[in-house]
Parts: structure tokens; sequence; C-alpha cells
């Protein structure tokens, strides 16, 4: 009898859980993203056709890259690719320094310095991204002399310093404190605690959201072509502007920021499990 | 009596005939007066006196809360006293000292949660004081940090991390960290509480020794047969405050006050 009323109950919670474990499986969601994407397209060209949309794909891949008997070429998108990787790389560069800068100004415990963060944070966060490019761009930029590329590079780095801090913040924050006072009991210093013992420790809780933030940094780079710097949205456009392939060109630069954006999480995950195993 | 600590326990002492001097005129090694600790309202240490002398080996016991931790917490300034002073070694320990961290290199202390460095092996762990800290060579390092491995008894988990040791290997792993900054005085705050019984006696086994080297060691730990064996005096500390001080002997079978025995009675019970 006993038995048969605890054999009822259990099933249900656990038909539940292989079904939210389904769902979160990779396989799934890599099917459910295909899926959807497909959809996307073909309403897409469906809708094309019918708006009578002449399309040549054929053109695209000279814009891309070319072969010819001089080797390997690249084309505008090719060059508008690399200088959108070149300032991504360089913003979230500035954006990790800055941001670790920021974070450990949090938590010295130096009331000045923690005003200077906070205030920082705050209104880097409550203005809106494009109308930070605009400030760096029409009113830093001739008072400071920033050319387009400079002011662009600094503005976003600036833009993702603050998110970049928090990050830092609760991955240090996250490292157990007794850690600080082992440190401290061998007569370290405060910064080769930092150094040797802590932020080591704190990497595996900051390296997903630094990814994701450095996701986010190769996104947003698109905004500086209202400023004109060029790079591959800037690109894109300028090609439509001549050839008016717009749906081709917004597909294949959508398609390479896609790429872009899934080989940086790829490899961090990659990384991620690297640090796990020597752990 | 230093020699017999084994390696190197000149090593950042270029002064050890003035040590020497030093022991002749009997200055404590630890001399706490009149030390009180608030955390805001809260009083938790109440007029602490204490002199503890190069050599001496000191248990401290008292039932939980009652300021242990915090005490010998105040003496490598994990904790900021409030008032009174608190002098290692002739160096008082105040927002002005200096070089709190030379003195904490005089220091060691072994934590009742181990606070091994768990991205490190045990021999980083071991070596990354003296390196950063004592600015000592690598390989120097490292044979001083197999010395250590050797007398806490665990030569062939060198390359391990802590993780993949049981409790009580890590914690005399952390003893051996400590060992390695080569203390004049070691602090132990309930060493063997975090681990399961049958590994209490490994880390006890340790100490033993340690004090048969002939370190100075203040020990807040409720083995009371740890206690019996190496303690030349014991400290009983209630609500942040010492209640009684006596040699062992005393302590164990009169001790002067109700409080303290039943206490005692209380412990011994199990
Ligand atoms: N960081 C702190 N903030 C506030 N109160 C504390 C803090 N640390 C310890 N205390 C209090 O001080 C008293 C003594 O603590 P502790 O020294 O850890 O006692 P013991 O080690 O003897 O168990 C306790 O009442 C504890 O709650
Ligand atoms: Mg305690």
């Amino acid at each position: 009898m006993a038995a048969a009323t605890v054999d009822i109950s259990p099933p249900r919670p656990q038909r539940r859980l292989t079904l939210r474990k389904l769902f979160a499986s990779r396989s799934l969601s890599v099917a459910l993203y295909a899926l959807v994407l497909w959809l996307i397209v073909r309403t897409a060209l469906t809708g094309a056709e019918a708006m009578g949309y002449d399309w040549q794909w054929y053109r695209i891949p000279g814009y891309l890259f070319s072969l010819t008997d001089d080797g390997f070429q690249l084309g505008e998108i090719g060059y508008g690719l690399l200088a959108s990787l070149g300032l991504s790389g360089l913003s979230f560069l500035i954006a990790i320094l800055l941001g670790l800068l920021v974070a450990l100004l949090r938590l010295s415990g130096l009331v000045v310095g923690g005003a200077v963060a906070l205030i920082f944070l705050e209104v880097v966060r409550n203005i809106p991204l494009l109308v930070l490019l605009y400030l760096f761009y029409y009113v830093l930029g001739p008072i400071f002399g920033l050319g387009r590329y400079g002011a662009s590079i600094l503005c976003l780095g600036v833009f993702h310093a603050a998110l970049v801090s928090e990050i830092f913040r609760a991955g240090i924050n996250s490292v157990a404190r007794g850690q600080w006072e082992a440190a401290s009991s061998i007569g370290m210093t405060r910064a080769q605690a930092y150094r040797h013992i802590i932020l080591p420790q704190s990497v595996r809780f900051m390296l997903p959201p630094l990814t994701g933030e450095l996701v986010n940094t190769v996104k947003s780079s698109a905004i500086v072509s209202v400023v004109g710097v060029a790079e591959l949205t800037t690109v894109g456009r300028n090609i439509i502007s001549e050839t008016y392939l717009s749906f081709e060109i917004w597909f294949t630069v959508a398609a390479i920021y896609l790429v872009v954006t899934v080989c940086i999480s790829a490899f961090a995950s990659f990384l991620e499990s690297r640090y796990a195993v020597s752990n | 009596m230093r020699e017999s600590l084994g390696c190197g326990h000149v090593l950042g002492h270029d002064a050890q005939p003035e040590g020497d001097a030093w022991m002749q005129t009997d200055q404590p090694i630890i001399r706490i007066r009149n030390l009180d600790k608030y955390y805001d309202a809260f009083q938790a240490l109440k007029n602490i006196n204490l002199d503890v002398h190069q050599g001496e080996r000191i248990v401290i016991c008292g039932p939980s809360g009652s300021g242990k931790s915090t005490l010998i917490r105040c003496i490598n300034r994990l904790e900021e006293h409030s008032a009174g002073q608190v002098f290692v070694d002739g160096v008082e320990l105040s927002d002005e000292t200096r070089d709190i961290r030379a003195v904490r290199q005089e220091v060691g202390m072994v934590f009742q949660q181990f606070n091994l460095f768990p991205h490190l092996t045990v021999l980083e762990n071991l070596t990354i004081g003296p390196i950063r800290v004592r600015k000592m060579s690598r390989p120097d390092a490292e044979a001083k940090a197999r010395l250590y491995l050797d007398r806490v008894h665990i030569p062939e988990q060198a390359d391990k991390y802590p993780a993949q040791l049981s409790g009580g290997q890590q914690q005399r792993v952390a003893i051996a960290r400590s060992l390695c900054m080569e203390p004049r005085v070691m602090l132990f705050d309930e060493p063997t509480s975090a681990l399961d019984p049958e590994m209490i006696n490994e880390v006890l086994d340790v100490m033993v020794e340690l004090a048969e080297s002939g370190m100075t060691m203040i020990c807040v730990t409720h083995e009371m047969g740890f206690a019996r064996k190496v303690a030349d005096r014991m400290v009983f500390m209630e609500k942040g405050e010492i209640i009684e001080v006596a040699p062992p002997a005393q302590f164990f079978t009169n001790p002067a006050s109700a409080r303290c025995r039943m206490f005692l009675d209380q412990i011994l019970e199990h």
C-alpha cells in the first residue's frame, strides 16, 4: 500500500525535469534556431518575389573577396569586416582597462574613488549610446582633437566599460573573503593579492559575461556608421547606394555579424572548458 | 632552540643576534595591553591583557562567540582593534604601522576553513608567499616548500590541487604554507573544527611536532588532549573577556572560576 502511494507522485516532476532538460539541450536549440531562421528567410524570399525583387546574389562574393591572378584579395565588405573587428577590439580593450579601473575604484573603500566610479557609471548607463556617440564626436571630438575614428573607439570603450566594470566587481566579490585573509596573512600587498589570488579566481566567474559583452561591443560598433567611420555597416550602406542591392547586402552584413559573434561565443566556451579542466 | 626549527630561520632576520639579545631582556614576542574591540556598538573584546614569550604555547578556549577568533585576528591585524595596544616583536600595530606586512610575515595564521588558494597547486600555494613577498628565487622556494611538505607528511601531494586533497591534508598544506614564510609565531584558529573526526589527529600530530620544535604558538582549539600535551598556559575566554589564565595541570584539575569549570565539564563530557 505504502509502496503504491510512493510510486504515484514522483513521475510528474521528473517528466517536467526531462522536458526542461530537452529544451535546454544544445541540439534542440540549434534546431529551433534553424527553423525560425528558415521561416524568416522563406517569408522574406516569397515577399521579395511578390515585390518583383531582382535577386543578384552572384554579385555578392566579389564584395567579400576575390581570387585573381594576383592571389587572394579582400573586397570592400571584407575590409569593412576587418575595420569592424579592429574597432570592436580596440574599444573592448579600452572597456576592459577602464572597467577594471572603475571596479577597483569602487572596491577600494576610498570615498572619493567610490564616488567618482559611481558617477561615471550612472552617467554612462543613463545616456543612450547614440547620444553618447554624438557627444563624443560633435562635442569632445573638436575639444580634444579626436577624429571620427578616435571618438568612436573612445565612445564604445566608455560605454562598455560601465558594464564591464560591473562584471569585474561581481567577479571579484564572488571570491571568498578567506582568500583575501590568507593572502594578507602571508604578507601580500593588496595589489599582489589582486594579481595572484583574486583576479585569477574571478576569471572563472567573469569569462561568460565578458564574452557576452564582447559580442555586444561587436554589435554596437555598427552604430558608428552614423558618423561615417568606414566599417562593415557603413560599407554595406555605401555599396547599396551605388548598386541598390539592399536585400542581398543587408542579409550578407547581418550574416557576417552573426558568424563573428557565434565564433566569439564558441571560442569562449572552449576557453571555459579548458579552464574547468585545469582546475 | 631556533636551530631545531629546521632551515633558514635567519631569513628576513638579518638581526638574529638582536633577536637573542631580546630574548635575554625577555620582552614578549606578543604583548597585548588593555585591548578593546567593538563591532559598531557591540563590544567583542573587553580589556584583554596577554603576553606571549618566545617559544611559549598558548591554548585559548571558551564558548562560541566569546571573542577567541577576534582576539587572534587582532594579532596580525586582520581585525583592527578599537582601543589598547598590540605589540608584535616590539612593533606596535596601528594605522600608522608603516609596514604591517613585515609584521604579518612574522606571524603565520592557520584558518578553520584552510583558505588554500584553489587555483594553485599545493607546491604553488607554498611557494607564492616566499617568491612574491620574501622575493626568494623559485628553486629556493620550491626546495623549502618540499621540505615543509615533508614535515607535514604529504611530500607526494605537491602537484595536486587543493580540491583533490582530503580536509586533513588541506589543513596540513595550510600549515606548511604558513611555515614557508618562516614566521616566528603561529596562530591557529580552530584548525580542526572543520575536519571529519578521523582526520583531526593527523593535523594535531603535525601541530604537536611543531610545538616540540620550539615554535611559538597561539592555538584556539577545543582539542583538550592536544592542549594538555603542548600548552604552557591555558586561556579561558567568555563574553569578550579573559576569565582565567593557568598552566594546564591547574586549569584542568582545579580551575579558579566556576564558569571555566562549567565549560570544561561540558566539553570534556563528550
Ligand atoms: N565582522 C563582525 N561584525 C560584527 N560582529 C562580529 C564580527 N565578527 C565577530 N563578531 C561578533 O563578535 C563576537 C566574537 O566573535 P568571535 O571572535 O568569532 O568568537 P569565537 O571565535 O570565540 O567564536 C561574536 O558575538 C560575533 O558575533
Ligand atoms: Mg572563532
